[in-house]
């Protein structure tokens, strides 16, 4: 540890650190552009410059570590001046399009200027023209008139995504930024230098033009993308979601998630999201109002003649949060005395994987439903009765579905093939409308919240199996909250021992 | 007068080894591989030589922050990136004395313990290019370079390295990463070579002229070379001097010399009917001097400094009263923006805009508002950069400014430059592009 002065505070930091993060611990801020805590140190936006006691030039933070008895100033006249002039330079040929351009309302540009500069340019001259609407890969489009050449995506792809696709060419002022030759910017984690981009000048394919940043509401979640589980904000308005951005979680995925897991917010907003439960009425499928299946399923399951616990089973889904699959287990338990547990997962003969953050299971609680005491699926035993957490693997629906004298009771999201055939179909919720928990490749329990409200008369599983069990009178648990299921789950659990979803916090706890 | 670095420069041949040879080359190594490497450094230090390539920090005190045992190499870099306009001293002596370059690096490299050395060689210079590579063939065949150095367990390998075009891979820290294959921009300090060079090994980047100043120390000794010139400027330098003198070229005298004297003597004075306006005494990016601090100032380091120039790399440029003050600097800004690297913000923008507003004002264009506008960017761009490129510009803009403003108000006043024949007598500006500029017989002649 070392003692420094900051703007006349004195704080003891940790050795080694750079002026921005002493600044930082010191309650402070020191503007940047280049530098990135993730990235190598550029030190070509100046943005930074400080005073430092006894040395005559203003010097960068980023570049800059802490001494012992260091004293400098952040926010003096000269720092203040200096801040000024580099943001005079950089606008300087900024096309200044803040209204058509999707970053306006979090563009450092725009917060820096309004922050620490608000003077007037002086700039008389024509401004220099550059290569815009810049194809750089199938996510990325590069306005380079906006580019600030700050070179943190150049870094990106260099230094983590370990892809190098991206470079600075040409010198001085007709520097642009441009995709080495015959090369595009397409790697797996391809969005993130939009997320880095400082301006406008990197803007997502899949994101612009469709909503100003400012309507946004923003919700702490989990990529269900896969294992890994990285922690994301859900960027929604009007019930829609509008993207998936990676929010920082040091020990699961720091700052960055990959551009698979930014399309998993597609299939929620499909035109095909079940939206009231189906069942058969004379050999046709019909749809009901929930209160108008619960009866039905009963019927069903009563109906069978010699139906006990043994002929019953549960299907979980490793895609389903630890409160869904317990909820199912807890209501075949109490009510059939089941204890026949199975779950399916999402599985593909070559799935995209690295050595990074992207997992081969394309699960997001694979772990999580291991704990709760359910084996893989496995088709040979017979059954009479199932439900069935989501949509099953193809193999396994034929073997069910051709099945003489059953009864399926699925709980699904969306309305395509494989969810036609089951005795009874219940609309559910997408990782975006549920509360609960997943369990992740390290076995980090992480806290998924709702962005959106369900279609129709979907609802949570757990809710439906509460609902359910009213029916059958037994002395069932009656769920009213995500939280009440989980602290059910610690109780039974040991793993989870001494967990709460106050004590998950927004990074989430590791079961041993 | 003794001459240290262009002693053959008149003698025929004088670039081949015998020649060399002949007069002494080559034997100090000898000298040299009997003495420790760093009785060697504390012989250069006390020397006082300084850096030739313009920054003039002290040769023997920067080899002595190489670590002496590192785990991995050292390497030398030989800087002959010569690209400042009005330099060309390093030229001359690659094209007229490669072996006394090389003698010198070898000293060097055995003083830091390189193995490994690097000659990166402006792109440009064709022959001076092949001069040395047949002088490392020489030097490699009589063992003066190679493995077991004269028998001694001194192992040296000297390569050249062509640049391919930019100004700024002069700059040490650029060159170093054009050597690697990386794109030539200059790094962010520290780590410093000496610490961290090139392959990220300890790595001393000296000028051509500040190791061909070496085989005289290390022969004659420290004091023999202390000797010459000032206290604190000790030996001689090269100044290439250009313009309309009657003598222009390359010319060695002791430091301290009067600058007045240097013109007249060596340089021949100026061309018949040529009055004397100002000089630029070190390379384009020093503050210029009038024809008054010219009568003032002699060569050295601090006589330069107390005049507010400096000394540079020595690239003397001699500015006759009938030419454009506005239009000089203009060409010297169109220089560095476009030699600009471009990664730091204040220099990418600063250097451009500022070529964009003198254009503006020497086409007659400007407002008094822009000679304010100069000055701050100019304060804007100095010191707040990695390299020093955009201090390149901004010390010539302040001193042209300061001392020359009559010719850019007069510019301002009369809406025209007055200097253009063409305006005057037709009445029509034709103005040319600035590439066009740089290469007119009118520049030429300057």
């Amino acid at each position: 540890m070392v003692e420094i002065t900051v703007d006349g505070k004195k704080i003891t930091v940790p050795h080694g650190i750079n002026l921005i993060e002493a600044a930082r611990l010191a309650g402070g801020f020191i503007p940047h552009y280049c530098y990135h805590s993730k990235l190598s140190v550029a030190g070509n936006c100046r943005m930074c410059l400080v005073e430092i006691e006894k040395v005559p030039k203003l010097q960068v933070a980023c570049n800059t570590t802490v001494r012992d008895g260091m004293v400098f100033y952040t926010n003096n006249d000269r720092v203040k001046r200096a801040r000024e002039q580099v943001l005079e330079f950089i606008l300087v040929n900024h096309p200044l399009d803040c209204p058509v351009c999707d970053q306006a309302g979090e563009c450092k540009l725009q917060e820096f200027y309004m922050q620490y500069d608000l003077r007037e340019s002086r700039f008389r001259e024509s401004k220099s023209h550059k290569p815009k609407v810049v194809d750089l890969g199938p996510r990325v489009v590069l306005d380079m008139e906006r580019c600030i050449l700050c070179t943190r995506c150049v870094r990106f792809c260099r230094e983590i995504a370990k892809s190098d696709e991206l470079c600075v060419s040409e010198r001085g002022s007709r520097n642009k930024l441009t995709t080495y030759p015959g090369k595009a910017l397409e790697n797996a984690y391809s969005t993130n230098v939009v997320d880095i981009c400082p301006v406008g000048a990197l803007t997502s394919k899949d994101f612009r033009f469709k909503r100003r940043v400012w309507f946004l509401k923003k919700e702490k979640s989990i990529c269900p993308g896969c294992a890994r589980g990285c922690n994301i904000e859900i960027h929604h308005h009007d019930n829609k979601i509008f993207r998936l951005v990676p929010r920082t979680n040091e020990e699961v995925n720091q700052c960055w998630m990959c551009d698979e897991g930014r399309d998993t917010y597609k299939p929620v907003l499909a035109q095909n999201r079940l939206r009231s439960p189906m069942g058969f009425e004379a050999g046709q499928r019909t749809q009901f109002s929930s209160t108008e299946i619960m009866p039905r399923i009963q019927n069903a399951l009563s109906g069978i003649a010699g139906i006990d616990g043994k002929s019953i089973v549960g299907i979980g889904s490793a895609q389903a949060t630890n409160e869904d699959n317990y909820a199912l287990k807890k209501f075949l338990e109490i009510t059939f005395k089941s204890k026949n547990l199975l779950y399916h997962k999402n599985e593909s003969d070559h799935p995209t994987h690295d050595n990074f953050l992207i997992c081969a299971d394309k699960n997001p609680n694979t772990n999580g439903i291991e704990a709760l005491d359910f084996v893989k699926i496995n088709t040979n035993k017979k059954f009479q009765a199932f439900f069935i957490l989501g949509n099953l693997p193809e193999e396994a629906i034929k073997k069910i579905a051709l099945e003489k004298k059953r009864v399926v009771i699925m709980l699904a999201t969306h309305d395509d093939e494989d969810s036609k055939w089951p005795d009874f179909v219940i609309p559910t919720t997408t990782f975006a409308e549920s509360t609960g928990t997943f369990m992740n490749i390290q076995r980090r329990v992480q806290k998924i919240s709702p962005a959106l409200i369900s279609p129709g008369e979907s609802r949570s599983a757990w809710e439906f199996f509460s609902d359910l069990s009213t029916y059958f009178g037994k002395e069932n648990p009656i769920y009213h909250s995500a939280e009440a299921v989980f602290q059910d789950i610690v109780e039974e659990h040991l793993c989870y021992q001494g967990l709460t979803y106050k004590s998950l916090g927004e990074t989430g706890k590791v079961c041993p | 007068m003794e001459t240290i670095l262009t002693p053959n420069f008149n003698l025929p041949d004088s670039h081949t080894l015998p020649v060399y040879e002949k007069t002494g080359g080559y034997k100090t190594l000898h000298k040299l591989l009997k003495m420790r490497p760093d009785e060697v450094i504390e012989e250069v230090k006390k020397s006082g030589l300084r850096g030739r390539g313009g920054a003039g920090f002290g040769t023997g005190l920067k080899w002595s922050f190489v670590p002496k045992d590192p785990p991995g190499p050292r390497y030398l870099c030989v800087n002959a990136d010569e690209g400042e306009p009005g330099t060309f001293k390093d030229r001359a002596l690659l094209e007229k004395d490669p072996h006394r370059l090389i003698e010198g690096s070898v000293m060097c490299a055995y003083a830091i313990g390189a193995a490994v050395g690097y000659i990166y060689i402006r792109g440009e210079f064709d022959l001076p290019y092949r001069r040395i590579e047949a002088a490392l063939q020489e030097a490699y065949q009589k063992g003066y370079l190679g493995k077991n150095i004269l028998g001694s367990p001194f192992s040296f390998d000297l390569y050249t390295h062509q640049g391919a075009g930019a100004y700024i891979c002069g700059e040490e820290t650029a060159l170093l990463n054009s050597i690697e294959g990386k794109r030539g921009e200059p790094r962010i300090k520290p780590p410093f070579p000496a610490i961290s060079g090139l392959f990220g090994a300890p790595t001393v980047i000296n000028n051509v002229e500040t190791l061909s100043a070496l085989p005289y120390i290390i022969e004659k000794g420290a004091e023999a070379y202390a000797s010459i010139g000032t206290p604190k400027s000790t030996g001689t330098k090269l100044f290439s001097v250009s313009g309309p003198v009657k003598k222009p070229g390359v010319y060695e005298v002791p430091l301290g010399y009067p600058l007045r004297k240097f013109l007249d003597e060596y340089a021949g004075g100026l061309m018949e009917g040529k009055i004397l306006k100002a000089v630029i005494p070190g390379g384009s990016s020093v503050p210029v001097l009038t024809a008054q601090e010219v009568e003032e100032v002699n060569l050295d380091y601090e006589s330069l400094q107390e005049h507010g120039s400096m000394l540079g790399s020595g690239g003397m440029i001699v500015i006759p009263d009938d030419f454009c003050m506005v239009h000089a600097l203009e060409i010297l800004a169109h220089f560095y923006s476009h030699e600009s690297c471009g990664q730091c913000s204040p220099c990418r923008e600063g250097t451009a805009w500022i070529y964009k507003i003198l254009k503006r004002l020497e086409k007659g264009q400007g407002t008094p508002e822009d000679l304010d506008l100069l000055i701050d960017i100019s304060n804007g761009m100095a010191g707040q950069t990695i390299c020093v490129l955009s201090d390149a510009l901004a010390m010539p803009v302040k001193s042209f400014l300061a001392k020359f403003k009559n010719e850019f108000e007069e510019h301002i006043s009369l809406g025209y430059c007055p200097h253009r024949a063409s305006f005057r007598t037709s009445g029509a500006p034709t103005y040319l592009s600035s590439d066009q500029l740089l290469w007119s017989p009118r520049f030429q002649s300057l």
